[in-house]
């Protein structure tokens, strides 16, 4: 907007303004009424869907699934798309979300001209429209992204039918332990903070595998407690683990 | 009938001479009428508020304004709603990450009188406040009212959204049961891995490294001092500018073309 596009808004603007009512009690009459909804809607929510309390924070056993607020799923699920398909993956080291923030931040100063009606700013239109689809878009997949309680795995038809006993009973473990928060296996999982799980038995031996889920590199849990409590599952979760060749 | 003339008395008994402005009837001095005294007024006479109440509350607002107009001011109530069940929250949660923050909760949630409804309002609050300050940023972008002269309302009203949210990431760990623990230490993971703040911002979350025995009280003190005092703030400012620019006109209105009858009104 140059000088002569600024003063002839402000002209407009004061006429438009001064045609116009009172703050209050005009506008302060809408809301308040938009307030008396939007208190009445979070009592409602309130007393139909209350507040649920998990089981307690421990350290030691990732039992759960870690999921966000809904209005998180978006941004959990940017992150997930763009570290697990490689066509994506060098920009999630670039920040796409502070980029984001950065373009959100500085919108005022770049779209500059003095048109406001959205049927005359296709670009901003174009833009907002794909935004909030983006948005709805990723929250819904979020949402509805396999929980990191399962893994979704066929064993190898070159198994044993002992060997595949274990390989189930394994992957039963692996989705209660919640490795899948951090570990990729296969095509389930969150890639990151951890390594990819999908061929650690080729890497690592059994006897190895155990005494990093005993003794493991923070921030991963310790598996100890789960070693001493139940030991076959335990066992089961080193057995399938080492059997991902 | 002729007056005798007053016995010479002495001066002290002397009627005193009228002073100029006093009644001729002989009545007393009229005693000057105290303006009503109120306690608004006298507040008023103390502060000199009314002008600036007057400038906030008897400001035109330009006509065809709607009701998406009341999304800002709905946001805001949402708010002020979190801050009071937050409050009585407050009185109960302890920051205590070896177990008395979890008990404390479960307390609120099924001992406290209304501890359940207080806690679920403040958690349905916040969806509903995060949904509102959406919907608040889609009237201002659509409407273009975003543009010149209102471009620091906009930049404040965005800082303003990431507060929010990052009101929803701190406040998400408080109850310390397993879901909030590990969706926290994921999400600060997720943080670490931004650019070149991105590592600092997460050990300033965590108090250090490592998710510790400091990290819940430090959630807490950035949920319940920190953002919400930035927030009020930012929301004074906001409306400052609000109040200041004039609130916007929605794009499709043109003044009426009748500049006499605008002329003579003024």
């Amino acid at each position: 907007m140059n000088q002569a596009e600024k003063e002839a808004y402000l002209r407009e603007y004061s006429i438009l303004k001064n045609e116009g009512k009172p703050f209050f009690p005009y506008a302060v009459a809408k809301d308040a009424v938009m307030a008396a909804i939007t208190i009445g809607v979070i009592i409602y929510l309130a007393l139909m869907f209350g507040a649920e309390l998990g089981p307690k924070a421990d350290p030691t056993t990732t039992t759960y699934v870690p999921r966000p607020d809904w209005y998180f799923f978006f941004l959990f699920e940017v992150l997930r798309v763009m570290k697990n398909v490689p066509m994506f993956t060098p920009m999630a080291t670039i920040g796409v979300p502070t980029i984001c923030m950065i373009l959100l931040f500085l919108l005022p100063f770049y779209d500059r001209s003095p048109e406001r009606r959205i049927e005359r700013r296709p670009i901003a239109l174009a833009a907002g429209l794909a935004t909030i689809f983006a948005i709805a878009f990723l929250t819904y997949s979020g949402a509805n992204t396999g929980s990191p309680n399962s893994v979704d795995m066929k064993p190898p038809s070159s198994f044993t039918a002992e060997q595949v006993a274990t390989f189930n009973a394994g992957k039963l473990v692996v989705g209660q332990s919640g490795c899948l928060a951090c570990h990729t296996i296969g095509d389930n999982g969150n890639n990151g903070p951890g390594p990819p799980l999908t061929h650690i038995g080729s890497i690592r031996s059994a006897a190895a595998i155990a005494s990093t889920l005993r003794n493991p590199t923070p921030p991963m849990p310790s598996f100890k407690g789960l070693a001493q409590q139940y030991p076959q599952k335990f066992q089961n979760l080193v057995n399938f683990l080492s059997e991902l060749q | 009938m002729p007056r005798l003339p007053a016995p010479p008395l002495p001066k002290i008994l002397q009627p005193k001479p009228k002073r100029p402005g006093e009644e001729r009837n002989g009545a007393g001095p009229v005693s000057p009428v105290e303006a009503g005294i109120t306690v608004v007024d006298w507040i008023d006479e103390r502060t000199s508020l009314s002008p600036a109440l007057r400038w906030l509350l008897f400001r035109k607002v330009p006509r065809g304004i709607n009701w998406f107009y009341t999304l800002g001011s709905a946001t805001m109530f949402a708010f002020l709603s979190q801050a009071v069940t937050g409050v009585f929250l407050a009185m109960y949660y302890r920051p205590d990450a070896s177990g008395g923050a979890y008990e404390s909760v479960r307390y609120i949630t099924d001992d406290a009188f209304l501890g359940q409804f207080v806690r679920a309002m403040h958690k349905w609050g916040a969806s509903v406040m995060i949904i509102l300050i959406f919907l608040h940023m889609a009237r201002v972008f659509f409407f273009g009212a975003y543009k010149y002269p209102r471009e620091l309302t906009w930049i404040i009203g965005v800082t303003l959204l990431i507060l929010t949210l990052a009101m929803g990431f701190t406040g998400y760990l408080l109850p310390f049961d397993q879901r909030s623990y590990w969706a926290t230490i994921v999400g600060v993971n997720i943080n670490a891995g931004g650019p070149l703040i991105g590592p600092y911002l997460a050990d300033f979350l965590r108090a250090g490294p490592e998710f510790g025995a400091t990290t819940l009280s430090r959630f807490y003190a950035i949920h319940m001092l920190l953002i919400p005092g930035a927030i009020v703030a930012l929301i004074g400012a906001h409306l400052y500018l609000v109040t200041k620019l004039g609130i916007s006109a929605p794009p499709w209105l043109k003044v009426n073309a009748e500049p006499e009858s605008d002329q003579s009104e003024v």
